[in-house]
């Protein structure tokens, strides 16, 4: 395989696996309208989880489970739902911004929590050396990545399908009422808080998802894969790929995915030295018009909303 | 314990000029300002940008760390981060006011957030500085109790600013007009009000206290370009603590904000400060969402 | 014909441009006439008078007032152009004491003016002045009423719009508010009211227009319309019709 085709593979788990994030989202903002500014507090729940679920017992680590991978990474998924219960249960049956506040809150005191309680998250070490799933089987890393390239896909398929049926569904077509004319769905007699709950407990826990593959990809964590920057990047796919449309959603993923990975390899190799720290701004703040730039100029995305509504 | 309650005072006071500004864009403009705490960076920043300019660090006065020129700057980038709130209002914010969901208000303002958090490190790039390189003497109070003179100064005039902006509030036509566009914008336009007018205005009060906040901070503690990100959760706790859109309010939840984060360290371990404003904010989000002092646009549906 | 103050002609307009819930509405008000208009709910009488007061997205037709194009006038400019509008039940601002909504209600003015203008309102309505210090939330809805026309005639307007006046008051304030309105019109005032009750409103009225699905399908002197058949028919057939002081769209 050429060195072209093996990145591309690499490129591919990550952007995918991003995707299976960016369809958690879509399902909170794009079909229901929540603003989830904590996306990567629920991502390193998941991934933190899962890799204190799976991990070997060490006698300095209060974690060290031991335990299968898909259990840990539902363990994972368990305990982002939880985190978004807790935030969910405080916010949702008052003003809107009021999630977008606590979320982003949440996410800042994840990030504390991954730093300084060592004992469980390894601190600013993280927690290394996890077995990656089936690894044993595979007989070098190229034909594993095939093979976990195969294993994202396969889950995002599935999360994909499970949310359009979702979607389709009486429940589904609510979230739209929810999100459109609140006052018209209660009048339907629903209760709006336990479905905007519903929401974004299911939506967290894909997020969460995604932090437990990444994890089991890469078989470590350490904060630095956790840092504020992610619930931009997540939410520029988001918003470049077309929210209220799944397809937009993984799409979006590839395509900001892409664009970042470029631009960061096009900073490395031209920027000097001296000027990559500033570069490096250059390419965050891009990642911030992008999604001014989405809102004011093309809010449906790439793909925007199929049907109706504004 | 006496010097962690007059470190809370300090920061709270802080805290509680950028929530001033905060719980008046929340409830004026009505929307949640993920951008609001960037500002007290870009204050912060552009009356450090106004002293290396004029490289006029004349001689500080009396026991403060900073003289003449650093007033003077800061009234400076007082103005310039208005001209930035104001950019920004009508680049990004006027053009989303207008679209169906307000929430897409917010989602602007935290890419707005980014961007101006990028602008500030790409052009001061990201290591921390200071005003000033003076060294202050503190001064001891009484045992266990040192204040740095330039504490003082802040505290102080903290007070005087929250003193003014009520007296504004209550007796000026603008601080009516801005009461009143919280409570109902149709009928303020009803009464002939300009209501853009008053929304310039309310940005120029916000940036200017958020200004203020960020030298403040500069003086007492460093300068770095995250102020302002470790700044947006303390704020909007201090703006729901003391209930969306009262101006006292938010003072008041600012100093209890401050005061816990400055407590916390005597029980858990100093790594977690930061987390202190979400515990707040949960704990009023689930005990009384209107905050303490129930504001003008009201935290609950 | 006397002198007509507010002139609408094929007025399109509503909510948002792409929805209009007016379709054409063409009338005119007289100096010192009181015009009101009736209809059922959603056929666009307190959309009509939110389009005169610029709050709504015109997209067809033009207002007149006092010989001048109002169409795009934007609603705080409309002091000036000698019109006033009291919206419908959320007409004071609740947190804000008496003093301050009349001190609001003056901010055009220059303050000697505004000042001698509050002291004439006071005057008018002596219960607001006992009360003056006092939050608005705090008033009765027959209170707040007097306060929102108090506030209204402070810029000294020659045409008063109302947004049903009488929703949510009880019977005996409603007669208040109404004997108010005459007291009004006596001073030189010309009034268009929306009014939900169609018999309060022939009685009261000089004209009076019948909206129904966004267009205005029968008007003429209330007199006449007292006799109409068909509004005989809608209106008077059943005892109690159009007495509900719901909302309208």
């Amino acid at each position: 395989m050429s060195g072209f085709s093996i990145y591309l593979i690499f490129f591919l788990i990550i952007a995918l696996n991003y995707g299976i994030m960016g369809l958690g989202l879509n399902l909170q903002w794009g079909y229901t309208g929540l603003f989830n500014a904590g996306v990567v507090g629920f991502y390193a729940i998941g991934a933190y989880g899962a890799a204190i679920l799976v991990g070997p017992d060490r006698d300095y680590l209060i974690g060290g489970f031991d335990l299968p991978w898909p259990v840990a990474i539902l363990g994972g998924m368990a305990l982002a739902a939880l985190a978004a219960l807790i935030v969910g249960l405080a916010t949702l049956r008052l003003r809107e911004e009021y999630l977008a506040i606590a979320t982003f809150g949440i996410a800042l005191s994840l990030q504390l929590v991954a730093l300084n309680f060592e004992s469980l998250t390894g601190g600013a070490n993280g927690l290394v050396g996890l077995p990656r799933p089936l690894f044993h089987l595979f007989e070098d890393s190229t034909t594993y990545n095939l093979f976990f390239l195969g294993l994202v896909i396969v889950i995002l398929g599935i999360v994909w399908f499970g949310l359009e049926l979702a979607v389709r569904s009486p429940w589904g077509r609510l979230l739209r009422a929810v999100r459109e004319d609140e006052s018209a769905a209660r009048s339907l007699g629903k209760n709006i808080t336990l479905i905007r709950l519903q929401v974004f407990v299911l939506g967290c826990s894909l997020i969460g998802l995604s932090g437990g593959l990444y994890v089991a990809f890469i078989g470590f964590v350490s904060p630095t894969d956790f840092l504020p920057l992610l619930t931009f990047q997540v939410w520029a796919m988001l918003i470049v790929g077309g929210s209220g449309n799944n397809a937009g959603a993984v799409l979006g993923a590839v395509v900001v995915w892409a664009l970042w990975t470029m631009s960061g390899l096009a900073i490395s190799r031209v920027a000097p030295v001296e000027l990559q720290s500033q570069a490096g701004a250059i390419q965050v703040m891009l990642i911030g018009l992008l999604i001014v730039a989405m809102l004011i100029f093309r809010p449906r995305g790439l793909i925007g909303e199929k049907t109706g509504g504004s | 314990m006496l010097q962690a309650i007059a470190d809370g005072f300090m920061s709270g006071a802080i805290i509680a000029l950028g929530a001033i500004g905060l719980t008046l864009t929340m409830g004026i403009l009505r929307f949640a300002n993920f951008a609001h705490a960037e500002l007290v960076t870009a204050g912060a920043y552009i009356a450090l940008a106004v002293l290396w300019l004029t490289g006029a660090f004349m001689g500080p006065i009396g026991p403060f760390s900073f003289g003449i020129p650093m007033l003077l700057a800061m009234v400076v980038a007082m103005a310039g981060t208005s001209v930035l709130a104001l950019t920004i209002d009508h680049l990004v914010f006027r053009r989303l006011r207008d679209r169906s969901g307000h929430m897409t208000l917010v989602f602007g303002s935290f890419g707005v957030s980014l961007v101006v958090r990028m602008i500030i490190l790409l052009i001061f790039g990201g290591a921390a500085t200071y005003y000033s390189n003076e060294l202050q003497i503190a001064m001891r109070v009484v045992p266990g109790l040192r204040i740095m003179p330039d504490q003082l100064f802040v505290l102080g005039l903290t007070v005087v600013i929250v003193v003014a902006l009520h007296f504004f509030l209550q007796r000026t036509r603008l601080g009516l007009s801005m009461r009143a566009l919280a409570e109902n914008p149709e009928l303020t336009r009803v009464n002939g009000v300009d209501t853009n007018r008053v929304i310039r205005w309310t940005w120029i009060i916000g940036a200017s206290l958020a200004t203020i906040a960020g030298v403040f901070y500069g003086l007492t503690i460093q300068l770095r370009p995250e102020i302002g990100f470790h700044l947006i959760l303390p704020l909007f706790a201090a703006a729901i603590l003391g209930g969306t859109g009262n101006v006292i309010g938010a003072v008041i939840g600012g100093l209890i904000v401050g005061m816990a984060e400055s407590l916390s360290v005597l029980f858990i371990p100093a790594g977690y400060k930061l987390a202190v404003p979400f515990l707040i904010l949960l704990l009023v989000l689930y005990l009384k969402p209107t905050g303490l002092f129930s504001g003008s646009a009201g935290g609950a549906k | 014909m006397s002198e007509v103050l507010l002139r609408v002609t094929d007025l399109v307009a509503g909510y948002r441009p792409d929805l209009p819930i007016l379709h054409g509405i063409n009338l005119h008000v007289g100096a010192g006439e009181m015009v009101t208009i009736v209809g059922p709910n959603g056929a666009g009488k307190s959309t009509l008078i939110k389009a005169v007061a610029g709050l709504l997205t015109i997209t067809g037709g033009h207002v007149e007032a006092m010989g001048h194009d109002i169409t795009k006038v934007p609603t705080e400019k409309l002091g000036e152009a000698g019109i006033a509008y009291v919206p419908q039940v959320a007409n004071v601002f609740t947190t804000l004491t008496i003093d301050e909504n009349l001190r609001l209600g003056a901010a055009a003015l220059d303050r000697p003016l505004a000042a001698r203008r509050i002291e004439e309102a006071y005057q008018r309505f002596p219960a607001l002045k006992s009360h003056r210090n006092h939050k608005a939330r705090a008033l009765s809805g027959g209170q707040r009423q007097m306060l929102a026309f108090a506030r209204s005639l402070l810029c000294a307007p020659r045409l008063l719009m109302l947004d049903e006046p009488s929703a949510g008051l009880s019977p005996l304030i409603v007669q208040e508010v109404f004997t108010e309105l005459r007291a009004l019109m006596k001073s030189g005032l010309t009034i268009l009211m929306v009014e939900q009750n169609v018999k309060a409103a022939l009685a009261i009225s000089d004209r009076t227009y019948v909206f129904a699905e966004g267009q205005n399908r029968i008007d003429g002197t209330s007199e006449e319309l007292t006799q109409n058949q068909e509004i005989r028919a809608i209106y008077f057939g059943n005892a109690g019709a159009g007495n509900s002081a719901s909302g309208d769209s």
